[in-house]
């Protein structure tokens, strides 16, 4: 079913996932588009979400045109690239915070013509030099890109792929296939963006998607409170949480944003006072 | 040259494929299926020929340009896509998703529109067969194509202005996939060129290929011989592959033009001319981007045109060398329009001038004996308020 346990046994994926077995909660992964809100400002940000707990980051390769995306991360990525942060920054960051001590996951999400502009064996072997362990790419099927797909298989780089709620038995026997590190269970039918209800489909989808795939399951789109993440919990291994932050962190002053991020990410696992 | 693309996955050589999210694949899984189902329905095909023979005034006539031909020593035929019901080509390909939408049982319909034409064309088939439409369409777009929005608005269609990127067609794709992403269960994307994901490329350029296989009939009537050029217009690229597709197999140039904007160093919209391949709106092809992979933003006079991409079979034929692609500037274009409007009182659309264009610059270097099908795509009423502010209004009258 999938490649990933025999040739790694310990990347920091799967590590992660280890590691939460014994804690009972889900892993819970911010997503911050790189090079945003200023150009320099992932560093700081991603050692704060580090220290304030959070099991991973997900990091956008902003992208011109983001047709999965709702406003707030359109906007971001708009920004991200205006100020100049391209597929090179973005893996030079990567670079810098793993000299910079950080240690848990980096996952770089994007869109597949940044990556196939730079030339995805490349891409492979220079995000796996600079400390990245996982790749999602939003408009990449399985099966649609051999080049990418074989370098990241024989690197090592867990090549993370989608479902959703429209996925058949066909094509999650497909996507199975392919699938590496996690499998990534996107919420509801529609963009990223906050939302204040999950999906009621959302324990059935599961449901029907761990009957096909034994790999560890995220869930994102959509996610933006505590409660939201309890019932990720009860459903899945990891909570992805995409807009809600990065709403967040754009709404902060500066000299407050590490605070609203520690803020964010605690309250997110439960450890504010108002929701333990 | 081989007929028999895309392969199943919908390729054309390197080019096309499912660049999509994982929400959309089965649906596309699922109009490929109708698809090929309905075609091989002659209950279907019957329907749709009734409608394109009663409702859209087909087969629009091959006419020959004679003040034209005089002007510029060769023969030229014109397709006239201009007579089709709404005015454009873009109904073609409209009418037959709609009927595609009714047999999958989707009661609601989206599509992007850029000149307004492929708009006005859902709007219509939308209240002839009693579906629910929304189409979405750029601000830049929605000021300089406004009689096409009201067209649409009075066809009981509901239009959205999309303010991001460009605000023109990219970005009015965008937003169309977006929704397409929201409502995927119960809403139709009629994609108004040979773009986006398989099995759009080919779908699309089935339907309008009945502009190259009519034109083919009435050449060989007319004349009793092949034309030596078949030339049309490129945005995304589907009154073109209309057009060449019939004549892919014959010893016929197949021509394209692209728009050229400000000019190849400056603003344009020349995606083969100066692009390099890419993956947008679903599928590899030819893109404006920058060394990033950024798509860039394209500028054209005519809306249709001002797009960064085009559909994956032009890249593939351009590769192949079995089309050839060129570009016309905005200024030239203009030209274009004049022209064919004193010359044989039709006035084309600003997408169809770039062709127009083109032919009047290379005439030269044809032979008097050269027979040109030249496609008209569409007519140019909704371009009237452009032209009249760029040319002047004294200009024009
Ligand atoms: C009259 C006309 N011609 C041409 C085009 C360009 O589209 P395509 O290249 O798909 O034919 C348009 C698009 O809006 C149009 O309205």
């Amino acid at each position: 079913m999938n490649f990933s346990s025999d040739l790694n046994t310990s990347d920091r994926i799967s590590e992660m996932f280890r590691k939460l077995k014994n804690e009972s909660r889900p892993a819970l992964i911010p997503f911050v588009p790189a090079g945003w809100p200023e150009f320099d400002a992932t560093i700081d940000i991603v050692k704060t979400v580090e220290k304030a707990g959070a099991d991973a980051i997900e990091l956008g390769l902003p992208f011109s045109d983001p047709l999965a995306d709702g406003v707030t991360n359109q906007n971001a990525y708009y920004e991200a690239i205006q100020q100049g942060t391209n597929t090179s920054t973005v893996l030079e960051t990567v670079s810098l915070l793993r000299k910079e001590g950080i240690e848990f996951p980096i996952i770089v999400m994007g869109y597949f013509n940044p990556i196939f502009t730079y030339g995805s064996a490349r891409w492979v072997k220079d995000a796996k030099e600079a400390g990245v362990d996982a790749l999602i790419v939003v408009d990449l099927p399985p099966g649609e890109s051999n080049e990418l797909e074989s370098a990241a298989k024989n690197s090592g780089l867990h090549l993370i792929y989608l479902v959703a709620p429209t996925s058949n038995p066909e094509r999650l026997r497909h996507v199975a296939n392919y699938a590496s590190g996690f499998l990534y269970c996107v919420s509801l039918t529609g963009t990223t963006g906050a939302r204040s209800e999950l999906s009621s489909e959302l324990p059935d989808f599961i449901h029907r998607v761990s009957e096909y795939v034994d790999l560890p399951l995220a869930i994102g789109f959509g996610i933006s409170e505590r409660k939201h993440v309890e019932e990720v919990g009860k459903l899945a291994d990891a909570a992805i949480i995409g807009s809600a932050f990065v709403r967040t962190i754009s709404e902060a002053s500066l000299e407050e944003r590490s605070i609203e991020i520690v803020k964010f990410i605690r309250q997110m696992k439960g450890e504010d006072s108002d929701f333990s | 040259m081989k007929t028999s693309q895309p392969d199943a996955g919908g390729h054309f050589g390197d080019f096309g494929g499912k660049y999509i999210p994982e929400t959309l694949m089965p649906a596309v899984a699922e109009l490929e299926e109708c698809y090929f189902d309905a075609k091989n329905d002659p209950e279907f095909m019957n329907t749709l020929a009734h409608f394109l023979k009663n409702y859209v005034g087909r087969p629009t006539p091959l006419t020959f340009a004679s003040r034209l031909s005089d002007f510029l020593g060769i023969k030229i035929y014109l397709k006239r896509e201009d007579l089709a019901h709404t005015g454009a080509h873009k109904i073609n390909a409209a009418l037959a998703q709609g009927l595609l939408a009714k047999r999958m049982g989707k009661r609601r319909v989206i599509a992007e529109t850029g000149a307004g034409q492929h708009g006005v064309a859902t709007a219509t088939v939308c209240a002839l067969l009693d579906l629910d439409c929304v189409i979405y369409m750029g601000e830049e777009d929605i000021l300089r194509q406004s009689l096409n929005v009201f067209r649409m608005k009075l066809l009981g269609a509901e239009v959205r202005a999309v303010d991001s990127g460009s605000r023109t067609l990219k970005d009015a794709t965008n937003e169309a996939i977006r929704d397409w992403v929201t409502n995927v269960r119960d809403t139709y994307y009629i994609i108004g060129s040979v773009v986006g994901p398989h099995p759009y490329p080919m779908m699309v350029r089935d339907f309008q290929s009945i502009i190259g296989k009519e034109a083919r009939e009435q050449i060989l009537t007319e004349i009793g011989q092949l034309p030596s050029i078949c030339l049309a217009c490129v945005g995304g690229g589907s009154n073109a592959i209309g057009l060449f597709y019939p004549f892919l197999e014959d010893d016929v140039r197949l021509i394209g033009i692209e728009a050229a904007g400000q000019g190849l160093n400056a603003k344009h919209a020349a995606t083969i001319s100066k692009g390099s391949p890419g993956i947008l709106h679903g599928a590899r092809s030819f893109l404006l981007q920058d060394n990033w992979g950024q798509v860039i933003e394209a500028h054209s006079i005519s809306a249709g045109l001002d797009y960064p991409g085009v559909g994956p079979e032009h890249s593939w034929l351009k590769v192949n060398e079995r089309a050839e692609y060129y570009s016309i500037t905005d200024l030239e274009a203009l030209e274009g329009l004049k022209l064919l409007s004193e010359t044989e009182g039709i006035i084309p659309a600003l997408e169809t001038s770039h062709a127009v264009a083109f032919l009047s610059k290379i005439a030269s270097e044809l032979n008097s004996d050269d027979v040109v099908i030249l496609n008209v795509s569409g007519r140019g009423d909704k371009d009237m308020s452009t032209v009249a502010n760029t040319l002047g209004v004294a200009d024009g009258s």
